[in-house]
């Protein structure tokens, strides 16, 4: 079966449930496609072909004893390499950590694992997380399955460029102001950051603490509902998640589908996430889609989110801060690369120094200083202080606007995939490429985006965002599979039907991108 | 270490006056670790008890141990300390190779206890209240050993070891105000204040409270101010002062050298210093400055900690007698002098003594064993008198010498036997054959014979020479061997003597 690659992960559930297809079959099947072209779209940094295929031999075996398995069980899914992962090399996209495999599981690839679900390997990142295009990846880009010549997204571009170029029909993201939401928008795929606390973060390569959330990444609502109801949940390892019970993701998606799902349904706009600064085709796409919604029974409501100018820059306060301090472990004494300082006495703080300057990259560097100096005594209060005001205040312009709407929606990203390079020489141009993303990440509100469209200047995939309340995940999903349902139904076809074929052949010869050392 | 110059002590007061302040760290003798479920043992192999966690690995998140949290809050209230209704861990951010996150999870600007008091009582009778600014909660590091070079320090070293067991483990620190009007009295109060502390996370039982295993450690800062001047001079910071009286003569050393120093024109510098036990005297460690910046922050990877009022009200419930009024109730109630309470106290005895006590025993027998033969064989074998021998087992022994049945010289090896494992007094008894021979008819059959033997001194008793009798007597102990009472022998001597007349 040649189109099993293309199936969602639900279709695949159903086949392998009623026995027409195998989980070794279906698991061989997107290993075969990885091999074929994964040299192109470089998703994966590490696959695990042979533990893949041993251990869809084993949900098979237990399926055929007839033991009743989870939704889920015996499909594969990709991981993002941020995350820790017992059997294969878990490196955040950093030399650093070259070749270190970790002694434990996050409790998300526990969780992945015990529910049956069939890990093909870790996916490429911007190091720690710290990127929005996988050009700060120490092992190269990730090349959009819509056009190699430009960024996949990120931090999480080999997560979304793995689904979207059906390498894998489910994967694992992080996302900290963007990096699972904005790699989705730009290669039209879905991707959810859940309510923070939502989803454990135990064996998450930290890059923000309080920012920092799991979820799924995936290239239908529903597929990433069913991923939902499998990583999320209390944590007692993880002192900030949540003890609510949650309700089924994937009822909730589900319940979308009803007829007269958007009948009075209030969307607020946000009016500083719309308007000036984003594409033209981008803002079309939105507009547009306002007008199916509106025509479906939705209720359009302009908001005002007046703190949200603040965002960025509160965020990029908070984040190297927090980062500076997470990032410290790495001095070569416990684990990762070790490199000695040339000449000199080798003390531990030389050697740390030494390591440290060779194993980070240029943009983890930049934001390691920048958190440095907000937290140092004499800026803390200017720095760190402000920007947690800030963020009170985003969480209260957050609350106002959900006394009044149901969701808020917006462009997921200012702009279609740029192009390799174009931001590499000014990190304010890749900053605000987060504009959109980030509010929820300070504010802990989950946010959904998925494909509405492709801006008709370039061809290139626009994401919808959608934003809901703290811990009303689930009326993402039945809003976001309502709007999915009618844009699919108004274009006809699916968003990545439309996408290239990577034929096996189709080799990507351009030189490797690297990353440029000291592109402040 | 080339030893300072030192003023004289009297000299150095008359001088200056010496301001005192003390960080004292308690390690909690909870099951786990502060925030992992790593076992909190001391003395296990090298990085056996680590995880993730704390070991810092990637991904490692902390978990807040509840019962370091209860112990922290008990231990406050007994410092008579404020229990913060919002409470939250910070990150101290530096870089060293024993701290596996390189930052410690400790607390800031919002620790769980405050504005707490002590009165302590030195041996003069003078009261001294010590203020106490705050105990805070906080992460151990681990352990470094540096080996090679001569002075196991890390300087010279080839290479150090890191064992991440500590690691992890919960610590209060507890932070006192500055300490003034000691004067000639301060090395005493740095060593009543800690001997305090240790007393109370004892009555507690948060702590093993073991100085020597690290279980309670004291940094002892010392300035000195001219006299008549307010203005505070320069401290330093003696780390790691690890047995009382170690803490005291650290304060003392501090004070006459920096006085030497100052009075010779020079400046104190402001530093960290190792104390060295063998020698005495203290040496710098590294320049330290106001201005350390930990660019601490708070810990964004743990929640508040926010106990009730209804708790803490429980658990000020379950706070033991305060040691010192404890002390004072048992002084009396046991009328000791001072000088013997104070033996008792000073040999860590208070707690055997008052349940040797309890098992039946008068209070002056019991102090009389613990304080004497218990501790010389307890020194002798250099443990701790209370590790040796069970208190219910002494009052046993002073039951049988009250009883008749031992003399002090048998009871004395009985005791030893009770040590070897040989069973209670009464088994030792039995078991080596030790009783006190109180058939009278043995004893005369051997008095009679010993009187016959030495018939120059039966004559002599006969004339009265009383005192002749111990010849006879000691002829009789030996042929008893020992198993005899000497007075009943005595008496017995002296009525066979007329007896016979």
């Amino acid at each position: 079966m040649t189109d099993m690659i293309k199936l969602s992960a639900a279709t695949l559930s159903g086949l392998l449930t009623d026995g027409s297809v195998s989980s070794v079959e279906v698991t061989q099947a997107h290993l075969d496609r990885i091999a074929a072209i994964d040299t192109g779209v470089h998703a994966f940094l590490h696959v695990s072909g042979e533990a893949a295929l041993a251990a869809a031999a084993r949900v098979d075996a237990r399926r055929a004893a007839g033991e009743a398995l989870g939704p889920l069980a015996g499909v594969p899914i990709a991981i993002k390499d941020v995350l820790a992962t017992i059997d294969m090399p878990s490196t955040a996209g950093s030399k650093i950590l070259e070749g270190w495999i970790p002694p434990y599981d996050a409790t998300v690839v526990k969780r992945v694992r015990d529910a049956g679900l069939i890990p093909l390997g870790k996916t490429n990142m911007d190091e720690f997380a710290m990127g929005s295009s996988t050009e700060f990846s120490a092992y190269g880009p990730t090349h959009n399955p819509w056009d190699f010549d430009r960024i996949p997204g990120g931090s999480g571009g080999g997560s979304a460029a793995a689904v979207s170029s059906f390498e894998a029909p489910l994967a694992l993201g992080s996302d900290t102001g963007g990096s699972i939401r904005q790699p989705a928008a730009v290669t039209g795929s879905v991707g959810v950051k859940p309510t923070y606390g939502g989803v454990s973060r135990y064996g998450s390569i930290a890059l923000a603490s309080s920012l920092d959330q799991v979820g799924p990444v995936t290239r239908t609502v529903l597929d990433a509902a069913l991923l939902h109801d499998v990583i999320g949940g209390h944590d007692p390892l993880d002192s900030t998640s949540l003890t609510d019970a949650w309700p089924s993701m994937a009822a909730a998606a589900r319940s979308g589908l009803a007829d007269g799902a958007l009948k009075g349904v209030r969307v607020g706009v946000v009016k500083e996430l719309s308007g000036n600064g984003f594409q033209a085709g981008v803002a079309q796409r939105f507009t547009e889609t306002l007008a199916l919604l509106a025509a479906a029974g939705a209720e359009i409501v302009e908001v005002s989110a007046p703190n949200f100018e603040y965002a960025i820059a509160a965020y990029y306060l908070i984040l190297p801060a927090e980062a500076s301090s997470n990032l410290a472990r790495f001095d070569s004494v416990r684990f990762g690369i070790r490199v000695n300082p040339e000449g000199g006495p080798l003390t531990s703080e030389r050697v740390m120094a030494a390591t440290r300057d060779a194993g980070f990259g240029p943009e983890v560097k930049r934001r390691i200083i920048l958190g440095t100096y907000a937290l140092s005594a004499g800026y803390y209060d200017a720095y760190y202080g402000s920007a947690q005001k800030v963020r009170t205040l985003i969480q209260r312009d957050f609350d106002a606007a959900f006394s009044k709407v149901d969701v808020l929606v917006s462009p997921s990203a200012p702009t279609t995939a740029f192009k390799f390079g174009e931001k590499m020489a000014d990190p304010m141009a890749m900053y605000l490429n987060d504009v959109t993303t980030i509010p929820a990440n300070l504010a802990g509100v989950p946010g959904m985006s998925l494909p509405m469209g492709l801006a008709p200047e370039d061809g290139l995939p626009v994401g919808l965002q959608i934003m809901a309340p703290a811990k009303m995940d689930a009326r993402l999903y039945s809003f976001g599979a309502a709007v999915e349902a009618l844009l699919e139904a108004s274009w006809g076809h699916t968003l990545l039907s439309q996408a290239p074929e990577l034929a096996p052949t189709e080799m990507y010869t351009n030189a490797v991108f690297t990353s440029t050392e000291g592109a402040v | 270490m080339k030893k300072a110059e030192l003023m004289d002590y009297d000299k150095a007061l008359e001088l200056f006056e010496p301001v005192l302040g003390f960080e004292v760290h308690v390690e909690l003798n909870t099951k786990t670790k502060m925030f992992c479920g790593c076992a909190n043992e001391f003395g296990q192999g090298a990085n056996t008890n680590t995880c993730p966690t704390c070991l810092g690995l990637p991904g490692g998140l902390p978990q807040v141990n509840a019962q370091a949290i209860e112990s922290s809050i008990r231990l406050g209230l007994a410092l008579g300390c404020e229990i913060a209704e919002y409470s939250r861990f910070a990150r101290k951010n530096y870089f060293y190779p024993d701290t596996a996150k390189n930052f410690q999870t400790s607390q800031y600007d919002e620790p769980i206890a405050f504005n707490g008091q002590l009165t302590i009582e030195l041996e003069s009778g003078r009261l001294v209240t010590v203020d106490i600014e705050r105990a805070h909660m906080e992460d151990d590091a681990g352990k470094l050993t540096h080996v090679g070079g001569a002075t196991g320090r890390i300087q010279g070293a080839d290479y150090s070891l890191v064992d991440y067991n500590r690691g992890g483990v919960p610590l209060v620190e507890i932070v006192t105000q500055m300490i003034e009007g000691g004067e000639a009295d301060s090395p005493e109060i740095g060593r009543t204040y800690v001997a305090a502390i240790r007393e109370i996370v004892k009555a507690l039982g948060v702590s093993n409270a073991r100085m020597e295993e690290g279980n309670v450690r004291c940094d002892a800062n010392v300035s000195l101010r001219p006299r008549g001047s307010n203005v505070l001079g320069t401290r330093t910071e003696t780390k790691n002062v690890n047995s009382l009286r170690s803490v005291e003569r650290a304060v003392r050393y501090e004070i006459q050298r920096q006085a030497a120093l100052l009075h010779a024109g020079g400046t104190i510098t402001q530093e960290t210093r190792h104390w060295h036990e063998d020698t005495g005297i203290t040496s710098a460690g590294r320049p330290k400055s106001d201005a350390d910046d930990y660019r601490y922050f708070p810990e964004p990877d743990l929640v508040p900690v926010a106990p009730s009022r209804e708790w803490v009200e429980e658990l000020r419930a379950t706070l033991p007698e305060p040691p010192a009024a404890r002390r004072k109730r048992l002084q009396a109630d046991w009328g000791f002098a001072n000088l013997e309470f104070q033996d008792v106290v000073n040999s860590d005895l208070l707690d055997a003594v008052e349940a040797t006590i309890a098992a039946g025993a008068a209070a002056q027998a019991a102090r009389k064993w613990w304080t004497g033969e218990v501790a010389r064989l307890a020194n002798v074998s250099g443990v701790s008198a209370d590790s040796l021998v069970q208190p219910v087992q002494v009052a046993a022994l002073i039951e049988l010498v009250v009883a008749g049945t031992l003399t002090e010289r048998l009871a004395r090896q009985v005791l030893e036997g009770v040590i070897n494992g040989e069973g209670t007094p009464l088994e030792v008894v039995e078991s080596r054959g030790l009783a006190v021979v109180s058939d009278d008819g043995a004893l005369i059959a051997a008095i009679d014979e010993a009187l016959a033997a030495q018939p120059d001194v039966l004559a002599k008793i006969r004339d009265g020479k009383v005192q002749a009798a111990g010849a006879v007597i000691g002829a009789v102990m030996k042929a008893m061997r020992g198993q005899a009472d000497a007075a009943r022998v005595r008496e017995l001597v002296l009525q066979r003597a007329g007896s016979t007349e």
